[in-house]
């Protein structure tokens, strides 16, 4: 028995060039789950749209979707983004303490749009708006609930990377790891553009 | 050969692992924690064929109590439970895996790889599966298995109108093992795409593993509507949402419509994968190349293309009106042409080939034959008045049993007995292989060419009996005979393998003088499945390096081959957190079926946990050191055996 090691860093980069597209798999499957993840919203939406004016008792969209509100935590999560290309630029020139503070701020916005959707949930709650009180409710809640449950898986990577940097040296080499975190979050956010489109911005046309 | 540890690449990297990194391939332990695709398609193929098993038990029961007018065998309870179980088996536990096993085990071989791009991840595709069927095969024994048919139509799936817990089965069942199915397409997609050989460009890959990217995209695009679907009942029968309540407004068509979306591809990934073989085999039979090799790429992407523009054709007869029932006709009867053009490439390679009528060669012309009556009653079906005569009679259960079975799961038969030699080292004999053959293929026309009959005298399909005078009895008598004679058939095939593990010849590398890179190694291929890896300069990349000269008519160079490393062979590491992360799945179903929330939160907390700790425990891996000139021992000796 002969004990191998292989130094890190020659070993990724000899991995990396016996690719086919000389792109990381990591990056490529992003790409393929979120290519599924679009359908995955796609019948999301779907149903939302097929139901939509069909609900026999109120409360409507009308009765208490509110723009002004909405607006904000949008303009939230699209500052996100923003920041989740600064972390990914700083991290690139090796800038780790920025890098970090970008990551955290993705993270926190991305806290931020949680908290409003949370207050708004309580909000329609109180406005007579449930779950199981009408199909505006029901599509309304698991569309919205299912977009909020991947922003906070999203939070959730983006912290457990932030902790994982102070355990474990990120240098610019790491860049993938970050990167497809990234894809993740800005996908997350396209969606969330479509939604507030379709379900709220539209209903007042 | 040694074996040493290595850290991984990347900042995911931590030895502070809860469990010991297991790094043995022997026992109980080596199985559970295993990452190598030969074993997961092993663990695939056998698990597949085990449900396959009982999904014909269940057959068996549905022609014995149809065997007689009035019969009173099962109650009508339980032959719905038969039916309902025998095609959710057939089509997710059975048919859909055997294609994932096979393509587990030789899209790696096939491109010159030495596992699939995420291992871990492939393992849990498998566990994931597993816990999806055990889970579902527990509901006879918790109250009823699920009896609302196949596809489960809306509303007959509320919880008012259906208040047992079979419905959640199939659910909860169908939500879970769907995620392992996803995960595994996308690791086959990145698979095929990044991780083939030097030289291997994509109109060098073969057919099989060509069919299998398609089918893997139709997968992360069809699995989706259905994960959703099953979502929404889901929630309305454990929260009390609308998704299907019409009282409220909903409108139950919308799962006719999101079941279909799914389900229309879902009958393309099971018979791509299928096509994928019959592209192997008859050109290795025929001792010919393949006729026509971008012909069959392409047709096999337009067929996936247009296996989305389809789905309506299943729902004629819901009054969606003239407009969408001819659009859907036109689409369906232009999908026809695609898969028409496959048949005519597989006559054209056996056209003047010198065909060797093994036991994988007939299944494989069974299969052609088959298939074909198959497409030429979907056909039928496709014209909507003729579908508003046919639908819901035993003459969709003839044409879908002659695509599935006589098409999909004949393709597969061939495909095991092509490729045991290489899974084994070991021949399986070919009289029993051919007397499995001659009992099963007409056993097979015996049972299901008389339900056209039975379907266009008007029998209705899932009915548990029929009345004394109308015409059914004898079609009917003739289509339970022949269970006996398919069955012996399948009793037969079983033996056969068994046989062969047992007493079979060694099969050598190369038995069938095969094409694809997979005969180049050895039977069984060694964990790192090639010394070198092979550098690829032709379509064919095996055939062409064994004879040069007899394929353009010029001479093709030999390949270079990739030096052998010193650092050894790179592997990746075996894992527990796959297994954790899969099983935790199962008490997680029984929380969701019972609303039991504690037994929920605690399975997802393993979940979430388990997760974590894969991550931290990073790629891993080993370095196996085989003396390259004597890889094999003495076994590769036998190289030249046929």
């Amino acid at each position: 028995m002969r004990e191998t090691i292989a130094p890190t860093e020659t070993h990724g980069a000899a991995v990396l060039s016996a690719r086919s597209t000389k792109l990381p798999d990591i990056k490529l499957m992003m790409w393929v789950f979120l290519a599924s993840d679009c359908m995955f919203f796609g019948t999301l939406i779907g149903t939302y749209l097929v139901y939509n004016g069909r609900s026999l008792v109120g409360p409507g969209p009308l009765d208490v979707l509110d723009i002004p509100l909405t607006t904000v935590s949008t303009f939230v999560l699209l500052m996100s983004s923003f920041l989740m290309v600064l972390a990914l630029h700083s991290l690139r020139q090796n800038d780790i303490s920025k890098f970090r503070l970008w990551t955290f701020g993705v993270a926190f916005f991305g806290a931020i749009f949680l908290g409003f959707q949370i207050y708004e949930f309580r909000h329609f709650i109180d406005l007579g708006l449930t779950l199981q009180g009408n199909l505006f409710g029901t599509t309304f809640y698991v569309l919205t609930g299912t977009h909020g449950v991947h922003v906070a898986i999203g939070v959730l990577w983006l912290l457990s990377i932030l902790v994982h940097s102070y355990f474990h040296p990120w240098t610019s080499k790491d860049d993938v790891y970050l990167e497809v975190a990234g894809l993740y979050w800005h996908f997350v956010d396209i969606v969330w553009i479509v939604i507030f489109t379709v379900v709220y911005l539209v209903e007042f046309v | 050969m040694a074996i040493g540890n290595v850290g991984s690449a990347g900042p995911t990297t931590g030895q502070d692992a809860l469990l010991t990194r297991p790094n043995t391939d022997r026992g109980l332990v080596g199985w559970l924690t295993t990452v190598d695709h030969k074993r997961l398609g092993i663990l695939y193929i056998l698990t597949s064929l085990t449900f396959m098993g009982f999904a014909s038990v269940e057959a068996f029961l549905i022609r014995l109590q149809l065997a007689a007018p009035g019969n009173t065998l099962l109650s009508p309870d339980v032959y719905n439970q038969m039916f309902t179980m025998h095609g959710v088996t057939m089509v997710f536990l059975a048919i859909m895996p055997l294609g994932i096993g096979f393509a587990n085990y030789f899209v790696p071989l096939q491109i010159g790889a030495r596992d699939l791009a995420f291992p871990r991840l492939n393992a849990f595709g498998y566990w994931v599966y597993l816990v999806g069927g055990l889970f579902l095969y527990t509901s006879f024994f918790l109250g009823g298995a699920p009896d609302v048919g196949w596809f489960a139509y809306a509303p007959l799936t509320s919880l008012s109108n259906n208040p047992g817990l079979g419905t959640d089965f199939y659910m909860i069942g169908l939500f879970v093992g769907g995620i392992g199915t996803l995960v595994t397409a996308m690791n086959l997609i990145v698979t095929v795409v990044n991780m083939r050989a030097p030289g291997m460009t994509m109109m060098r890959v073969p057919v099989f593993t060509w069919l299998i990217l398609v089918t893997s995209f139709l997968i992360i695009f069809a699995f989706p509507p259905l994960t959703v679907a099953l979502f929404q009942v889901i929630m309305d029968r454990s929260f009390g949402t609308l998704f299907y309540v019409p009282e409220a407004g909903a409108m139950p068509i919308l799962w006719q419509h999101l079941f279909w979306i799914f389900g229309h591809p879902e009958v393309y990934i099971i018979i791509l994968p299928a096509f994928g073989v019959i592209s192997e085999i008859i050109p290795t039979f025929s001792r010919k190349p393949l006729f026509g090799y971008p012909v069959i790429i392409l047709s096999g992407i337009f067929i996936g293309f247009m296996g989305f523009a389809v789905w309506t054709h299943h729902m004629f007869t819901t009054g969606l009106g003239p407009v969408v029932n001819t659009a859907f006709a036109l689409t369906s009867f232009v999908i026809g042409i695609p898969t028409g053009v496959k048949v005519f490439n597989w006559l054209g390679t056996m056209w003047g080939g010198k065909i060797l009528f093994a036991t994988p060669m007939l299944y494989a012309v069974a299969f052609l034959v088959t298939f074909t009556l198959g497409g030429i009653t979907g056909i039928m079906l496709a014209v909507p008045p003729f579908d508003a005569q046919a639908h819901d009679t035993y003459f969709v259960v003839a044409h879908f049993h002659f695509v599935m079975g006589g098409g999909a799961l004949l393709a597969f038969f061939s495909a095991l007995y092509y490729w045991f030699p290489k899974m084994t080292g070991k021949m399986v004999s070919e009289r029993l292989g051919k007397l499995g053959f001659w009992l099963m293929v007409p056993g097979f026309y015996v049972i299901f060419f008389p339900q056209h009959f039975l379907g266009l005298m008007g029998m209705p399909r899932r009915t548990q009996t029929y009345v004394e005078g109308i015409g059914f009895e004898f079609w009917n008598q003739v289509s339970t005979a022949g269970t006996f004679i398919m069955g012996a058939g399948l009793i037969v095939f079983f033996f056969s393998f068994i046989h062969a593990f047992a007493r079979g010849k060694p099969a050598g590398n190369d038995p069938w003088d095969g094409r694809t890179l997979e005969w180049s190694t050895t039977s069984p291929p060694p964990h790192y499945d090639f010394v070198r890896q092979p550098v690829v300069n032709d379509r064919d990349a095996h055939w062409v390096q064994k004879y040069p000269d007899s394929v353009h008519g010029e001479r093709v160079p030999e390949a270079a081959s990739i030096p052998y490393d010193a650092h050894g062979i790179h592997m990746p590491g075996q894992s527990w957190y796959p297994f954790m992360t899969a099983i935790a799945m199962l008490p997680m179903s029984y929380g969701l079926l019972y609303n039991n929330w504690w037994v929920l939160g605690l399975s997802l907390f393993v979940i979430v946990v388990a997760s974590y700790l894969w991550a931290l425990e990073g790629v891993g891996g080993k370095h196996i050191h085989v003396d390259p000139d004597h890889p094999h021992g003495h076994d590769r000796h036998e190289e030249d055996a046929a």
